[in-house]
């Protein structure tokens, strides 16, 4: 791992004001990501993951602490275009076609007509979408969309790839085909990924380093540097190894979770 | 709260505006009656005013503003004089004088609401028929739809005089057209909102092999109310302009249709722009009215907060 | 008599034809499902023709539909130039003028959110007023000639349409602004990329109620004044002269252009939001 964090978060607070009175979403949320580092965020819901990850996009404003992605404030990094960011549902657009949705960034950030057409190509191969181009959102399945909207956040190249529970509406063996080809994916292409999920299995299997977090406040319970090496086929779930893993991750949500 | 301050400055605005129009609309007639009455006016000769533009007419001669706010037939009455006619022709007239907008709006009224009441009861009745029949929906739904592009407005004048040829006079004729115009809208929403219902709420009642009319009374009819009611806002103001329309031909005396067409007739300004907020005073109680009712039930029902 | 038993006798018919149509076998077909109220239209027709004859009812009354039509083939060039007045100048010139201004508006509106919460409330309130009041007041303003008409149809399509184009330009959901905002768009970038095409089907549900507002704003308004020409006009001068069939022949024209008109929007509507769920077949 390279020593320049990529993403850097200190004693980060976010309390959103509320009709029933101040809500804690982040409390004191201290962590380091590095360079192409893929890094999950799990806990039950409203432990602040998916604000974590707003604010790193710059579309939270954190309310007290210090983040910084690639050295500049969110708000910078956002205006460098510096992250590429994949929403819970696909949202493409359903009057353009997968074409026309993967070039909407391309055609905003000013890239030329023949770059525009090379990249959508260069992408839509990579999540293996070639020749479903000129279809449609609605005309394919929603592990066809949902592909189709990580091309999108692809197309235009940044270093980082922000995922808010991207295959979370997916069923299981979609769900299984798409963790083995993003990790394909991560390999090939380097990229620093944060990644949130509420399925335990999905970010031991995914992750270099998996966050774990706890609602109320919203805070980090634990840290765990995943051991599996880079190579991981879909079976390695059945490991020794990767259960004790996801059985680390399973006590650090335990611990932080009051059930009441 | 939040929409209270903006509305309440977009309304000031366009009375200010309704205000600042005023001169340039009014400014010829006023110059050239302060002129008569020995003012200084610029400029001088009539035939150059008549040339000239209003608006700089208006800039030449700013003694003459205030003028153009208190003329008896101005071109466009300002607000406070339409609001001292309303006033004048409301509260200062019984009710029963011929010179009342009140009694005028209760001949509009009463034919508003009767035809509503008729187009409404035969608009749902229609429905129910509709989605009961397959024969019936497949031949009258086409033209219940295409019916709603047609100006159905234009045959107003005929159905007037029509009836009156047969000796039927008033309240009827007038309410026919009220009735025909919130037809329409009624039954293709209450079609829409019998049928809103979806398969699985059917599939449920299918399995307690609950009857037709016992599918109706507990499933479509209650899914059907928040459509009704929508039609129902668009079928009372399509009722009240249908009585006013019918009011214009054949020179009737009486409603606020009548009141507009005397008023244009002979210049009245006044008389225009007061009849003219009355119908919309008129139009927003009604649809106030129904939303009303509508939120009250549909609460009742549990359908809305 | 015989006529009218004739009448009653081919109701019955028809509907027992249609109604086998309609619970048979073909029922889905598209043929099917055009012939059936087809059927029901060309019967209703007859059954008028008909009673009219069977009563001998005076044209002052009804005219059959025979004497309507015989009346709409004989006074082509009267119907052509009323047509030209009313539709051509008064209705699209009102409705052209009307939905631009509207439009260009609710751009307008839209960038400033007071002046969106303000003017929509307004603009609500006033859609629902009967606007075609304002005619005797546009025809003293801007005299008889199309010229008036086309005010009154602008002030009525206005309102409405305005008030669809801001609800259709706020018809984003928090996930696509957000996606917009992760590339750094600019407000113009947003607007012509995410809403304005999101704002579509708003938008042509205005122009169609507009279509239909704008020729009754154009027949109503000449009733207070026109020159001696146009629908409106030849409709109330007609009912004067209790030339019935001459009245039927300009509510055909009328129903037939009105019908035309919100076909052709509702024609492009099919094609620019195919992909609208409510579109997509």
């Amino acid at each position: 791992m390279t020593q320049v964090p990529v993403i850097e978060s200190k004693n980060l607070d976010l309390t959103f004001e509320t009709a029933d009175g101040p809500v804690a979403a982040l409390k004191d949320v201290s962590l380091q990501i590095g360079a192409g580092e893929f890094v999950s965020f799990i806990g039950p819901s409203g432990c602040g993951k998916t604000t974590f990850l707003r604010c790193v996009a710059a579309l939270e404003e954190p309310t007290g602490g210090s983040l910084t992605v690639n050295g500049m404030s969110p708000e910078e990094a956002r205006k460098a275009r510096a992250y590429g960011y994949v929403f819970q549902a696909a949202g493409l657009y359903p009057w353009r076609t997968i074409a026309k949705n993967i070039r909407l960034p391309l055609e905003i950030m000013g890239f030329s007509r023949a770059e525009q057409e090379e990249r959508v190509n260069r992408v839509l191969e990579l999540v293996d979408l070639a020749g479903f181009g000129g279809k449609y959102p609605w005309q394919l399945s929603g592990g066809m969309q949902q592909r189709a909207s990580i091309a999108r956040a692809l197309s235009f190249d940044a270093d980082i790839l922000l995922m808010d529970e991207p295959f979370g509406a997916l069923d299981e063996i979609v769900r299984d085909h798409l963790n083995e080809e993003l990790l394909k994916l991560w390999a090939r292409t380097g990229k620093t990924i944060g990644f949130v999920t509420h399925s335990i299995p999905e970010a031991v299997y995914l992750s270099t380093k998996i966050v774990v977090m706890s609602p109320r406040p919203g805070r980090i319970t634990d840290v765990i540097e995943s051991t599996l090496p880079q190579e991981r086929p879909l079976d390695i779930r059945d490991t020794p190894e990767f259960l004790e893993i996801a059985h680390r991750v399973r006590d650090g949500l335990r611990a932080g979770h009051a059930y009441d | 709260m939040r929409t209270i301050l903006p509305v309440a400055v977009v309304v000031a605005a366009i009375v200010a505006f309704w205000y600042l129009a005023a001169i340039p609309m009014n400014i010829h007639f006023a110059v050239t009656s302060a002129q008569r009455a020995g003012a200084e006016v610029t400029p001088e000769s009539g035939a150059e005013r008549r040339n000239m533009g209003a608006i700089a007419l208006a800039a030449r001669n700013p003694a003459q503003w205030t003028d153009s706010w208190t003329q008896a037939k101005p071109r466009l009455p300002v607000p406070h004089q339409v609001v001292a006619e309303l006033w004048r022709t409301t509260a200062l007239q019984h009710p029963a004088s011929k010179q009342s907008l009140v009694y005028h709006g209760w001949v509009t009224l009463s034919a508003t609401v009767v035809g509503f009441a008729i187009g409404t009861g035969l608009g749902i009745l229609l429905a129910i028929g509709i989605v009961h029949s397959r024969a019936m929906d497949m031949s009258v739904m086409p033209w219940a739809i295409a019916s709603q592009t047609i100006p159905i407005l234009a045959i107003a004048p005929m159905i007037i005089v029509v009836l009156n040829s047969i000796g039927v006079q008033g309240l009827i004729p007038k309410a026919i057209i009220s009735a025909y115009l919130s037809f329409f809208p009624v039954v293709v929403g209450m079609v829409k909102g019998l049928r809103s219902p979806d398969a699985m709420q059917f599939d449920l009642l299918k399995t307690y092999n609950a009857s037709r009319s016992e599918t109706f009374w507990k499933l479509r009819l209650p899914a059907s109310a928040p459509y009704l009611f929508a039609s129902l806002k668009v079928g009372i103001a399509a009722s009240l302009v249908g009585a006013i329309v019918g009011e214009l031909p054949t020179g009737a005396s009486r409603g606020l249709g009548a009141r507009l067409l005397t008023g244009s007739y002979y210049g009245q300004t006044v008389q225009i722009w007061s009849a003219l907020f009355a119908t919309a005073i008129l139009a927003a109680a009604l649809v106030a009215i129904v939303a009303g009712i509508e939120r009250a039930t549909l609460k009742r029902m549990g359908l809305a907060t | 008599m015989i006529l009218i038993i004739a009448a009653l006798a081919l109701w019955a018919i028809m509907w027992t034809v249609n109604v086998r149509l309609a619970n048979g076998e073909s029922a889905g077909t598209s043929t099917v499902r055009l012939l059936v109220p087809l059927l029901f239209g060309l019967t209703l027709l007859a059954m008028w023709e008909l009673v009219v004859r069977g009563l001998e009812l005076p044209i002052v009354i009804l005219p059959a539909p025979s004497v309507i039509a015989e009346r709409v083939a004989g006074s082509g060039p009267t119907l052509w130039v009323d047509f030209k007045q009313t539709f051509l100048k008064g209705a699209l010139g009102g409705y052209a003028i009307g939905c631009t201004a509207a439009f260009l508006t609710a751009i307008l509106v839209d960038r400033w959110d007071f002046l969106r919460r303000g003017l929509l409330p307004v603009g609500s309130f006033v859609a629902a007023l009967p606007i075609v009041g304002t005619a005797p007041i546009l025809v003293m303003w801007y005299g008889f000639d199309w010229h008036s008409k086309a005010a009154v149809v602008v002030l009525m399509v206005f309102f409405p349409m305005l008030v669809n184009i801001v609800a259709g330009l706020q018809d984003t959901t928090q996930m696509q602004r957000d996606l917009m905002k992760t590339y750094a768009a600019s407000y113009w970038q947003g607007l012509f990329k995410l809403r304005l095409p999101a704002a579509m089907p708003f938008i042509f549900n205005g122009l169609k109620i507009s279509s239909t507002l704008a020729m009754i704003g154009a027949i109503v308004a000449e009733f207070f004044g026109s020159p001696i020409v146009g629908m409106g006009f030849r409709i109330s001068t007609s009912v004067g002269q209790l030339a019935l069939d001459m009245v039927w022949a300009e509510i055909v024209v009328a129903a037939l252009a009105g019908s035309a008109f919100y076909g052709v929007v509702a024609l492009i509507e099919r094609r620019l939001t195919f992909w609208h769920p409510s579109q997509r077949r």
